[in-house]
């Protein structure tokens, strides 16, 4: 099933949420929508679920237009951020709540629900009350449920905001395995950008009411369309420098020593350049030489995270793939060994990119 | 150290001591009318309230010489009937003001918590006025009809529904369930303690209920314990005193049931809403 979003707005008393969303999710796909809280994301969910008006736009699924269409007739599921489970049903109840709804005859859906729950291994909590499971296995039972359903759209909406980080991160394996096996069009509502980029075919970032870029997590991480996206994605966040365009040379000066040669013409003085932090290599200083110092340094095992301070006074983050030790305050020779990107100073969008040369 | 624990001591004497007198003000009067329902009516007039002989006669002569019997069936009759309207009501209302967008809700929900304000008193002419003009008086549906929602009742349990997360309400869209499965599938088994505790609560106050079946009552058939009680000493010309205290009793016992299977609710439901 595809879906489309065609020039969507929704405003609430005058004020606009969203404005001039457009998107083509195709059938199969795992479509993640991410974005900071308020953005709208889950306004654009729930236009698509039918659970709220879209004020303008057109959303099509299949192809046919479902502006006007209730709920339940636009075959989907939905799996909600604090799971909506009846707390007065047991597992198995919950998960037969839909079908029994839609009148499905009683023996298939004693199947659907044991097949459910089998795929979400609560087969041995079946005539559990949601109250006596934990937090991840709440979470299975939301899931059994968009499972028993025969939809072939489902939505979620932060379905894993609540639970601990270990599970987590085995969750999102299990989902994304869901949605492979079943061959779903899954879109995935999230704030976490690490979600994002482990689950989904393609990303659509949201903010500030507008879609500010749709590409796969690869496109998004290494050609940001603008500032925001830069530093949503990537962890630890891409580093933010002040630089100006020297025109004769065609390089973008952040200081003596970190030059960032540009290969198209720029018409602006000075720009923002986004480095991020292991796209920058260093070299210890002979002599008190060097362009920055250390201001710390961790060690995660199996990388290392530093800060530096240029000599002009900007702050970096960098990140090397392996264990090092350093005295603090050590003199390093800093530079760029891969891309930077060079943000508009007003129109905040990518101006132009740099590689640097990887000095070995 | 020894100070302090002797002032504790001495305080938690002093804290008995008061709670003790306290109940003893408070259960007094409930065991001397138990104690007097089982003594000679001869006895209690003339003041002799001990030593004489004790038995259940006056029981005996409530069931069989008045209509305590059938006062009781009214009683429970009407009480069950307010209570059950007042349940579908209540809830009903209390779904719409939840679940339901629609012009000035906010306006017509203060006005309905405004008629709370308002002493059941000083509506009594105009109701009575209404179920005589229906030619109601004297009978069940005239006593039930004034009762049958309640502002309290609407009120809380609308701050039952709002403590249901409003993604079972999306959910149970998406599942193209109408409002009245959604209220009978999801919200009322949700809220039940709230539903029990309102249930206890209007059967008390409509089993309580005084001023209104003395109005509207003029027959044995209709009328319910309370105004019964009150007719059953006032129409012998000699005050049978133990025959009544032992009506007065038998009367107390559904009351005890019903407090006893909802005290549970009535604690948890009343403060719902108002502890979070």
């Amino acid at each position: 099933m595809s879906i489309e979003f065609k020039n969507i707005v929704k405003t609430y008393d005058q004020s606009p949420v969203l404005e001039s969303i457009n998107a083509e999710i195709a059938n199969g796909e795992f479509f993640a929508i991410v974005g900071p809280s308020g953005c709208g994301k889950s306004t654009l969910l729930r236009m698509l679920a039918g659970l709220i008006d879209v004020t303008d736009g057109v959303i099509k699924i299949d192809g046919q237009t479902v502006n006007n269409v209730p709920p339940k007739d636009r075959k989907l599921t939905m799996v909600f951020q604090d799971y909506a489970l009846f707390p007065f049903l047991t597992v198995e109840e919950n998960i037969a709540f839909g079908l029994k709804a839609r009148k499905m005859p009683e023996t298939e859906i004693s199947q659907r629900v044991t097949r459910a729950v089998d795929m979400v291994g609560l087969a041995d909590f079946r005539s559990r009350k949601p109250k006596d499971l934990s937090g991840g296995q709440r979470q299975r039972i939301a899931l059994a449920r968009a499972i028993a359903s025969d939809a072939k759209i489902c939505l979620m909406d932060e379905p894993l905001s609540n639970l601990d980080a270990q599970l987590r991160d085995r969750m999102r394996t299990e989902i994304r395995a869901l949605q492979r096996k079943l061959q779903l069009t899954l879109i995935y509502v999230t704030h976490d950008q690490i979600e994002a980029m482990t689950m989904a075919d393609h990303i659509m970032v949201l903010n500030d009411h507008h879609v500010q870029q749709i590409d796969t997590p690869l496109g998004i991480y290494n050609h940001p369309a603008n500032e925001f996206v830069a530093n949503f994605f990537g962890s630890p966040q891409i580093n933010f420098l002040s630089g100006s365009y020297k025109e004769h040379e065609r390089e973008i000066v952040i200081d003596t020593k970190l030059r960032l040669p540009i290969q198209n013409q720029l018409t602006k003085e000075n720009y923002l350049v986004g480095i991020r932090p292991n796209q920058l290599d260093f070299q210890i200083a002979k002599n008190n030489g060097g362009n920055a110092s250390l201001t710390d340094l961790t060690n995660l095992g199996s990388q290392t995270l530093l800060t530096a301070r240029l000599d002009n006074g900007q702050q970096l983050r960098l990140t090397k793939s392996e264990q090092i030790s350093m005295p603090i305050n050590q003199r390093i020779d800093l530079h760029l060994k891969g891309q930077a990107f060079i943000f508009d100073p007003e129109k905040k969008n990518l101006a132009a990119v740099s590689v640097g040369v990887d000095h070995g | 150290m020894e100070n302090l624990t002797q002032w504790t001591a001495n305080r938690k004497f002093w804290h008995y001591a008061l709670l003790i007198i306290l109940s003893f003000l408070i259960l007094a009067p409930f065991a001397i009318g138990l104690w007097t329902s089982l003594l000679p009516t001869a006895d209690i007039s003339s003041g002799h309230l001990f030593g004489g002989s004790i038995s259940l006669d006056n029981y005996w002569a409530a069931l069989t010489q008045t209509p305590i019997i059938r006062y009781l069936v009214n009683s429970v009759l009407i009480s069950l009937y307010t209570m059950l309207l007042q349940l579908f009501f209540c809830s009903m209302a209390a779904y719409a003001f939840v679940f339901i967008n629609f012009k000035h809700r906010d306006f017509y929900f203060y006005l309905v918590l405004s008629t709370m304000m308002l002493p059941f008193e000083a509506e009594v002419i105009p109701n009575f006025q209404t179920i005589k003009a229906f030619g109601l008086l004297n009978s069940y549906t005239g006593m039930v009809l004034p009762f049958m929602t309640s502002a309290f009742g609407i009120f809380m349990l609308r701050q039952a529904f709002k403590q249901i997360p409003f993604e079972l309400k999306e959910a149970c869209d998406i599942e193209g369930l109408s409002h009245w499965q959604f209220y009978m599938k999801c919200v009322l088994p949700y809220s039940r303690l709230s539903l029990y505790t309102l249930a206890a609560y209007s059967f008390l106050s409509a089993w309580n209920q005084y001023l209104w079946p003395m109005l509207t009552t003029f027959s044995d058939n209709i009328r319910p314990v309370q105004v019964g009680l009150r007719e059953l000493q006032s129409q012998e010309t000699f005050n049978n005193w133990g025959m009544i205290q032992a009506s007065a009793a038998i009367i107390v016992i559904p009351t005890l049931i019903v407090l006893y299977f909802g005290q549970h609710y009535f604690k948890s439901g009343l403060n719902e809403g108002a502890v979070k």
